[in-house]
């Protein structure tokens, strides 16, 4: 069974086991624009929760993404850097950013689920 | 101070605008359909661009009004014709520029098109130097149309019969239910198009019938992506008041007796500078791989000495990849340079690139 949650900054993250996958929104990819470029944590790198995890830039500007928990990164989605507009047409499936092992699965308890992050996308607006 | 709003503004929420504020006025950014792809409609069909928020100065006057104005700007007005035009800049006793312009000789004085944002200062600047011997008017009754693209001119001309005719920078005077639109073959996309002087109450019902016609309305985003893909100049980001034209690269459209016999404002400098040479210079700049260069990037040489600074930089939709211009130190200036780029800390490398990223397709030889 997999469960999915999402972070104030428009992160989802899948939990499998001890394995996180992280990606951004569908909201996000709308409020940005068309994503044109992403660079991604190395795999081995250990990220912080809500630590910088990467950068995708649209053609408008360049926004941090931050990883939603603590954990190393076991895995990163190079489809998306040789063809970023993937992850303006399906952001949260195939167009994944990075995966993780999952240090203290205690964080996951401060993120929001589908119905949460609906809501509080709709209220922060476009 | 209030927010403006163009004619246009409503017409622009229908079709799902996204809006900035630019220069004071609201204006879209994007439209449902996303930067890249309206980048991309312009260069294949036909993009139309409110343009409104851009100054419309008439100056009125015969030759006494010409000969002053030759004091201000690098032209030889003298020997333009009616209805055409010249890009040009008005510039400060140190050839800075105060804007960068496109000035047309119609058959009343002159017509002036200036940035939104240098447009009340322009107005001051010139009647100024014209100490208010002439009538001016900063038109406010009047917004101002772009329409972009290899198909702009069947859709036009489908309307107004005859703007066919009009070859690159040159425009005429047409008229529209009983009122008269003055309209010039220009832009500033790289691509053959037309801008559309008109009477605001027109506006709206103009552009609809463009749009009825296979236009498609295009936001400020892609605007700067086709501009800075055909390596044209934006002012507040390759120009403004510290820079002079022969550092921009612009020397192309100061007249060739001006700049030799000078006596214009900032002629001096200008000559100076043509002899001495500029110590910094405008470039394309070209990111190898994906990574994009922002504005005041700032740019080395393979010494890792700082040689210069990005001015704009983004995706070029149309080259599919990353474009920037900036200045460099003269002797960085030559094409095929290597320089690095800091971007979040890193060194990325480039190459200083010859400009446009893009090559324009003007119409120049259009029957008269």
């Amino acid at each position: 069974m997999s469960e999915v949650k999402y972070s104030k900054e428009h992160e989802w993250i899948k939990i499998e086991g001890d394995i996180g996958t992280i990606g951004i929104t569908q909201h996000a990819t709308e409020m940005l624009g068309d994503i044109v470029f992403v660079e991604l944590p190395d795999v081995g790198t250990s990220v912080e929760k809500d630590g910088n995890a990467g950068v995708v830039e649209s053609t408008k500007a360049a926004s941090d993404i931050f990883t939603p928990i603590s954990g190393e990164v076991m895995e990163n989605n190079q489809s998306i850097v040789d063809d970023p507009a993937k992850i303006n047409t399906d952001p949260e499936n195939d167009a994944w950013f990075f995966k993780l092992k999952i240090k203290d699965k205690k964080e996951l308890d401060s993120l929001m689920n589908k119905d949460e992050y609906d809501k509080f996308a709709k209220e922060s607006g476009s | 101070m209030e927010i403006k709003k163009t004619s246009l503004n409503k017409l622009h929420q229908e079709n799902k605008a996204k809006f900035v504020e630019f220069a004071g006025y609201q204006m879209p950014i994007q439209y449902s359909k996303g930067i890249v792809e309206e980048h991309k409609f312009t260069r294949s069909h036909s993009g139309i661009f409110d343009v409104s928020h851009m100054g419309q100065l008439f100056i009125y006057g015969d030759d006494e009004l010409t000969e002053d104005l030759e004091k201000i700007f690098p032209l030889n007005l003298k020997n333009l014709e009616t209805n055409s035009s010249k890009y040009s800049f008005l510039m400060n006793n140190e050839a800075g520029i105060y804007d960068d312009l496109i000035i047309t000789k119609i058959d009343t004085g002159f017509l002036i098109i200036l940035n939104a944002a240098c447009k009340d200062n322009d107005f001051k600047i010139i009647s100024k130097l014209l100490n208010n011997r002439y009538e001016m008017n900063l038109d406010e009754n009047r917004s101002l149309i772009a329409i972009q693209g290899p198909r702009s001119v069947n859709i036009l001309d489908a309307i107004l019969n005859g703007v066919n005719k009009l070859s690159f920078m040159s425009g005429n005077w047409f008229i529209y239910k009983e009122q008269k639109l003055f309209i010039t073959r220009s832009g500033y996309t790289g691509e053959d198009g037309f801008e559309i002087s008109i009477p605001n109450d027109l506006a709206e019902d103009f552009t609809k019938k463009l749009i009825e016609n296979g236009a498609q309305l295009i936001g400020l985003g892609a605007r700067d992506t086709l501009r800075l893909e055909a390596g044209l100049c934006l002012y507040g980001h390759e120009l403004g008041e510290d820079i002079t034209p022969i550092e921009a690269n612009l020397a192309w459209a100061i007249s060739k007796e001006r700049m030799e016999n000078g006596g214009f404002i900032g002629s001096d400098k200008i000559i100076n500078q043509l002899n001495d040479g500029a110590k910094q210079i405008r470039v394309g700049i070209k990111p190898e791989g994906r990574l994009i260069a922002r504005e005041k990037t700032k740019i080395f040489n393979t010494d890792e000495l700082i040689i210069g600074e990005v001015t704009s930089g983004t995706f070029g939709p149309s080259v599919s990849g990353p474009v920037a211009m900036g200045y460099v130190k003269k002797e960085f200036s030559k094409k095929d340079t290597k320089v690095f780029l800091e971007v979040r800390g890193k060194k990325h490398p480039a190459n200083i690139c010859g400009l446009p990223f893009y090559k324009k397709s003007y119409v120049k030889g259009a029957t008269k």
